[in-house]
């Protein structure tokens, strides 16, 4: 996953946090958790892959490398 | 008593871990203010968590679910868990990268030299710390606030308060009155701040933040269990005509201004508390566990608080006059949990996510007057690091002064909390500015003046017609909103819009200055 790829993903995350399917649902997920409180819990577990991915596919190194050479105090 | 033992217990293990801390502190500034760079992975994440998560993701997610049902875990939640993730990893390790090649300790400092402004330095830093105090106040009135029903009680001789107008003892009466929870609560983040430094903070908030987190999800537990379980629970909720609405978003909060609350969490990126915690990473992978675990670390003290809201909403109904939702929360834990040992407990997790974000604030005051008045004024070789330390241990020594009487004039104030909202605006407004600052070459220091003054511009005009201007008799006293927008939706649009349209009419920073902050 390139940078750029990783910015498309993010984009498509952003639109899919605006669940209007869900807005007057009122349904229960496993008996207990509201519809539309499950997507987005689920929607959290998510965001946490996809900034697994972006460590993984999408580290900024150059930047990182870029430091450790630098002088600080 | 037991609640009471438990609370000072608790407040006794933190004064240990400043003393703890001190015995570990290697005596220089750098120490003193980043931890001497040195700050690994789990450290990293636990004070970043604690830090941003304030008191009200306890006790204020509670109230919001109450009053607006699932949503609001929406609004807060999944956006800060995908937005406060994304400003780590793209603002969080940028500037720390920049920080350890130049040394720096505030954000100041990096502007200052950024756009090769002196000004700019001097503009920024009273905005800061003028953003910073109310959201201090928050905490230091919150604390107050929350220990005086907990303790409710427990010393009738020492604190008793007058009937109500009705006959029925005052059920505050007995109860350690908020100037002297706030007070105590002031002097023992002041005890491990003042000793420990910056590190005194990381540790308290790694402590703290597994104390509000394991907490939150004994009293989740205890709590649906009580209620015959999560299905019965739940199911509760639907069954009633006040509760029911809460189950979904319709009715309860608009399409516009869900979507818009993407721009809340941003604040992230400019909060100067935040950006001294991320100069104290020792190396840019400590950044990773921070960035994957933080929407899932949000969603474990989220979701049960959410859920207790609404389950809330169907087992209380609705509140009487002058009660606040604030105190769902505590309500649901004494009526359905009967037991002193984890009222304490849940007790000193509000305290502990209350606590973990004050730390860090008093820390990172002291800090900017420092290096950005102090140091700045009269040269870096006028002061030895012991002298600095000191110059910012009495900064943070007046500050907490300041802000607790400032607190105890607004205590009986709700405009304070509705004032914590707009300082997250106020920072979010600003969040153009960094990230110009860092993936922006043509960005210019007259761009940046103009970013700045702008967001103080609207963000003031938004703040006197919310907060201060009188409000048409019937009008809503609920969020202003802007077409259906947050306001700072309009505020982060003005900013970025007069940061780039004045820097593409003014000349572009030296090629000097672009090769020191560009990789």
């Amino acid at each position: 996953m390139s940078a750029k790829v990783a910015i498309v993903v993010f984009v498509i995350l952003v639109l899919l946090h605006h669940d209007t399917w869900n807005w007057d649902n009122k349904s229960l997920w496993l008996g207990f958790i509201p519809a539309g409180l499950g997507y987005h819990a689920l929607y959290s577990i998510a965001c946490a892959v996809f900034w697994a991915l972006v460590n993984r596919f999408a580290w900024p190194h150059r930047t990182e490398s870029w430091a450790e050479e630098g002088e600080g105090r | 008593m037991t609640t009471f033992y438990i609370l000072v217990g608790y407040l006794t293990l933190l004064i240990g871990l400043g003393i703890l801390s001190n015995r570990v502190f290697k005596g220089t500034s750098a120490d003193f203010f980043v931890v001497s760079r040195s700050v690994g992975s789990f450290l990293l994440l636990m004070s970043i968590f604690g830090t941003t998560m304030t008191g009200f993701a306890i006790v204020g997610s509670t109230a919001k679910a109450y009053s607006n049902g699932i949503g609001v875990y929406g609004l807060m939640a999944s956006w800060s868990g995908l937005m406060h993730s994304a400003v780590f990893f793209a603002v969080g390790i940028k500037l720390w990268a920049i920080g350890k090649r130049n040394g720096y300790v505030t954000q100041c400092e990096f502007f200052r030299d950024r756009f090769e402004s002196p000004g700019l330095g001097y503009l920024l830093f009273p905005i800061l710390v003028l953003l910073v105090i109310p959201y201090l106040l928050v905490g230091v009135i919150a604390a107050g606030k929350f220990i005086q029903p907990t303790t409710a009680g427990l010393f009738p001789d020492a604190f008793p308060m007058p009937p109500l107008p009705n006959g029925n003892p005052h059920p505050l009466s007995g109860g350690i009155p908020p100037w002297l929870g706030s007070g105590v609560i002031c002097l023992i983040v002041l005890f491990y701040v003042f000793f420990g430094g910056l590190r005194g903070a990381v540790w308290a908030n790694t402590f703290q933040t597994i104390v509000f987190m394991v907490t939150g999800v004994i009293a989740f537990y205890m709590i649906s269990k009580s209620l015959g379980g999560l299905r019965e629970a739940t199911e509760s909720v639907a069954a009633s005509d006040f509760s029911s609405p809460r189950l979904s978003r319709e009715g309860m909060m608009g399409k516009l201004e869900f979507l818009s609350y993407a721009f809340v969490p941003l604040s992230v990126g400019m909060f100067p508390h935040l950006f001294q915690h991320w100069l104290t990473a020792k190396s840019a992978q400590s950044f990773k566990l921070t960035v994957v675990a933080h929407p899932i670390f949000i969603m474990i003290v989220w979701l049960p608080c959410i859920l207790i809201g609404i389950w809330a909403a169907a087992y209380l109904g609705p509140l009487g006059e002058g009660q606040s939702p604030n105190s769902v929360l505590g309500r649901m834990v004494g009526q359905l949990v009967h037991s002193h040992v984890l009222t304490g407990l849940v007790g000193a997790g509000v305290l502990a996510a209350i606590m973990s974000s004050l730390d860090s604030q008093f820390m990172c005051l002291g800090t900017m007057f420092t290096n950005d008045v102090v140091v700045r004024k009269f040269g870096a070789d006028r002061f030895s690091d012991t002298q600095k330390i000191w110059i910012a241990r009495g900064f943070i020594l007046a500050v907490v002064a300041c802000t607790y009487l400032l607190a105890l004039a607004l205590m009986n104030s709700a405009q304070v909390f509705d004032l914590g909202v707009w300082c997250f605006s106020g920072f979010a407004g600003l969040f153009p500015l960094i990230v110009a600052a860092l993936y922006w070459k043509r960005t210019t220091a007259a761009g940046a003046f103009a970013c700045v003054i702008s967001t103080v511009l609207v963000w003031s005009i938004l703040f006197y017609r919310d907060i201060i201007a009188a409000k048409p008799a019937g009008a809503a006293s609920d969020e202003t909103l802007i077409f259906g927008l947050m306001p700072v939706a309009l505020i982060i649009a003005v900013s970025a819009l007069s940061l780039v349209l004045v820097s593409l009419m003014t000349k572009k920073p030296g090629d000097d200055t672009i090769r020191k902050f560009f990789v």
